[in-house]
């Protein structure tokens, strides 16, 4: 629980980053949770875990409002239980029972939860980009003082909504943070290997957008940075950027090993942890060790019981297919 | 041209002259008045837009509510998709249907699903208009009628006017409609005119028009083909062939039980329209009416579309992918031989 860089820092509210740290942990315990289930066939469709960057979804989210919204990617479930979304919903949802997030219709790749401000996981890379930006859109329209935060992978900067979406968001001058969770690989190929010019920050900043490039598995970094971002993007400053470097410590999908990762970069990004990191932290600002295990026994305690829950609820009903679809010619009328 | 239905459906109304054109400009006017949460965004629309659809508007609305874009079509559907989520009621201007192609994730993936993955929490209120059809020299890209690929997709609404009145009515029902509505007017009639009523006149969605009534066979179509249907059916008339012709109008959900009664009691279904006739809609309506109503017919439901080739840029190759008026007669000509011809 020690190793690791150990970091002083100036103005530590060590009662905030408990809190983060809580949140951290909370998010670890939910995939790791997830990753057991799909094991025990409980969670049906592929996942995919976000272990090792919790640091990105607990500093950046914990800067917003729940009244200001959030998109996410595949890669989502730490970005929306930040953003305050039921962790035994989320489980149902993952678990296709009844009482999930999305009532079972989604499953991990598409939770929301519009009650806290989180419009969307989303199965395409890249696709949330065009659709933060016009939610961003709306606000200004609205003349609202929420913000708009979206969430995506290094994978899709390659693609062309991010360019599409990053010059829309600096000619309107929208509310939107956009974050660019950099965890070197895109699905499981190295994403360096894929990009041309100097990445992610490069490309926004030659849109006229202000960046940060932050090391993401630094929570109290990661916080700091968001929140002066946040804070200029409230203030009607336009969009702003941040590129979190962190890394991927499972495969693609909980089901891929990982073997494309040399075994020595991924024993070095593990002592390089979030977690290990930020009680290390906490340790140096005089938390005590057994505040510290007490916090990561509840959560750990408290997402197995909510695991238990989530087995434990039924199926949702299958008429529940032919809902939702659409008002006019609803297929749940006549299903031709 | 069009006193004969007009007058028989609408009754009462005042009536005033407009062009197709001008109906789908007084449509977003009158419903960006009506509802302050209505606002448009594409290309060019402070100019007034590609063929003068939002003229005059970005003067009455400001450059808030009538929205010049890159040329991002992709972003330009994803946003309105995004916006649609956050209480606004966005009308997506995709100059051109072939072009819309570029935004097929944010429409197919995101608009159309976002309502049911996320289990009802939200619904995505938005009209996405995408000209379609051919005229002139147009070529392989700015020509082609796509209507089907929508029509196959859960969660859209496909619309698909024909006259100026049904531009009219038919947009502002999609623009209060709360699913996303793809929204496909025809380009070559832009300058047709026609009678529209004056007032808050909206067309229901999901019914068809009974351009005219006839007792010996069903045309059914929509879009531009309502018109050469029209121009057939005088034709036939005077060969003593009485033809109903039914226009759609809206093509997901579409008219079954118009077209069924219609088909039921003329025994004949000949379904004309202007995309490509493999996989076009023609076939399902093809299908179901062969389906439903096998015993009842006098003869093979049929359908006219075009041949599986691009649209070609001059004239005499151009005119091979139109279905004619001359095509439409000859059609029903066949289908009104005697049933035991062969």
């Amino acid at each position: 629980m020690t190793e690791g860089p150990s970091q002083r820092h100036d103005n530590f509210d060590r009662e905030r980053f408990l809190d983060l740290l809580g949140l951290m942990h909370r998010i670890r315990a939910f995939e790791e949770e997830a990753i057991a289930g799909q094991k025990e066939g409980l969670v049906l469709g592929a996942i995919h875990p976000s272990i090792g960057q919790e640091a990105v979804a607990a500093g950046v989210c914990g800067n917003l409002e729940t009244a200001d919204l959030m998109l996410s990617t595949h890669r989502g479930h730490g970005h929306t239980l930040a953003k305050g979304a039921e962790p035994l919903a989320m489980m149902r949802e993952l678990f296709g029972r009844k009482d999930g997030t999305c009532g079972g219709k989604g499953g991990s790749m598409h939770i929301a939860d519009f009650g806290v401000g989180m419009l969307g996981a989303n199965g395409v890379v890249g696709a949330n980009i065009p659709i933060a930006t016009g939610a961003a859109h709306a606000l200004k329209l609205q003349g609202s003082r929420q913000i708009v935060t979206c969430i995506f992978g290094d994978g899709a900067v390659n693609r062309g909504p991010f360019m599409e979406g990053l010059n829309w968001a600096r000619i309107f001058d929208l509310p939107v943070l956009f974050v660019c969770e950099d965890n070197t690989f895109s699905a499981t190929t190295r994403t360096r290997e894929m990009t041309g010019g100097a990445g992610a920050a490069a490309r926004a900043e030659s849109l006229g957008i202000e960046t940060a490039e932050l090391d993401g598995n630094d929570v109290v970094a990661v916080d700091s940075a968001a929140r002066a971002a946040i804070d200029a993007v409230r203030a009607g400053q336009g969009p702003r950027f941040l590129t979190c470097h962190t890394y991927r410590m499972t495969g693609h999908t909980s089901v891929d090993p990982g073997a494309y990762r040399p075994a020595q970069e991924v024993e070095d990004w593990r002592r390089n942890d979030p977690i290990v990191r930020l009680e290390a932290a906490l340790q140096v600002a005089g938390i005590e060790d057994s505040r510290l295990s007490a916090l990561h026994r509840s959560e750990a305690v408290g997402m197995a019981e909510i695991a238990r829950t989530a087995r434990d609820t039924g199926w949702p009903e299958a008429a529940g297919a032919f809902t939702d679809v659409q008002d006019v010619g609803d297929p749940s009328e006549r299903a031709f | 041209m069009y006193r004969m239905w007009v007058t028989q459906a609408r009754g009462r109304s005042e009536m005033t002259m407009s062009t197709y054109l001008e109906a789908g400009r007084r449509a977003v006017m009158e419903e960006m008045q009506r509802d302050a949460s209505v606002w448009a965004l594409g290309e060019d629309l402070g100019r007034g837009g590609v063929f003068g659809q939002y003229k005059g508007l970005q003067e009455m609305f400001g450059e808030g509510r009538i929205a010049d874009t890159p040329i991002s079509e992709a972003c330009i559907m994803g946003a309105a998709v995004g916006a649609a989520m956050t209480g606004t009621r966005p009308i997506v201007e995709m100059r051109f249907s072939d072009f819309a192609l570029c935004a097929v994730d944010e429409l197919v993936n995101q608009a159309a699903k976002a309502r049911f993955m996320f289990g009802g929490q939200m619904r995505v209120p938005l009209v996405v208009r995408e000209p379609v059809g051919m005229w002139r020299s147009s070529a392989a890209q700015h020509s082609q009628s796509l209507e089907s690929w929508y029509t196959h997709i859960p969660g859209l609404v496909v619309v698909a006017p024909a006259t100026p009145a049904d531009n009219l009515g038919l947009l502002k029902a999609s623009i209060r409609c709360d699913d996303p509505v793809v929204y496909m007017e025809h380009k070559n009639l832009w300058a047709t005119e026609g009678e529209v009523p004056e007032g808050d006149y909206v067309v229901p969605l999901g019914k068809a028009d009974v351009a005219r009534e006839g007792r010996d066979v069903t045309i059914v179509t929509w879009s531009g083909m309502r018109h050469g249907c029209l121009k057939a059916a005088e034709t036939l008339a005077d060969a003593g062939i009485e033809a109903e012709v039914l226009d759609l109008r809206t093509l997901w959900p579409w008219d079954r039980d118009t077209v069924f009664e219609s088909v039921g009691r003329t025994g004949r279904l000949l379904v004309v329209h202007e995309a490509v006739a493999v996989s076009g809609f023609g076939a399902e309506i093809a299908a179901s009416v062969a389906e439903a109503l096998h015993f009842r017919l006098k003869a093979p439901v049929a359908r006219l579309g075009a041949p599986r080739i691009p649209i070609a840029y001059a004239p005499t190759m151009e005119d091979m992918a139109r279905v004619s008026p001359e095509g439409i007669e000859a059609a029903v000509h066949k289908m009104m031989q005697p049933e035991d011809i062969s």
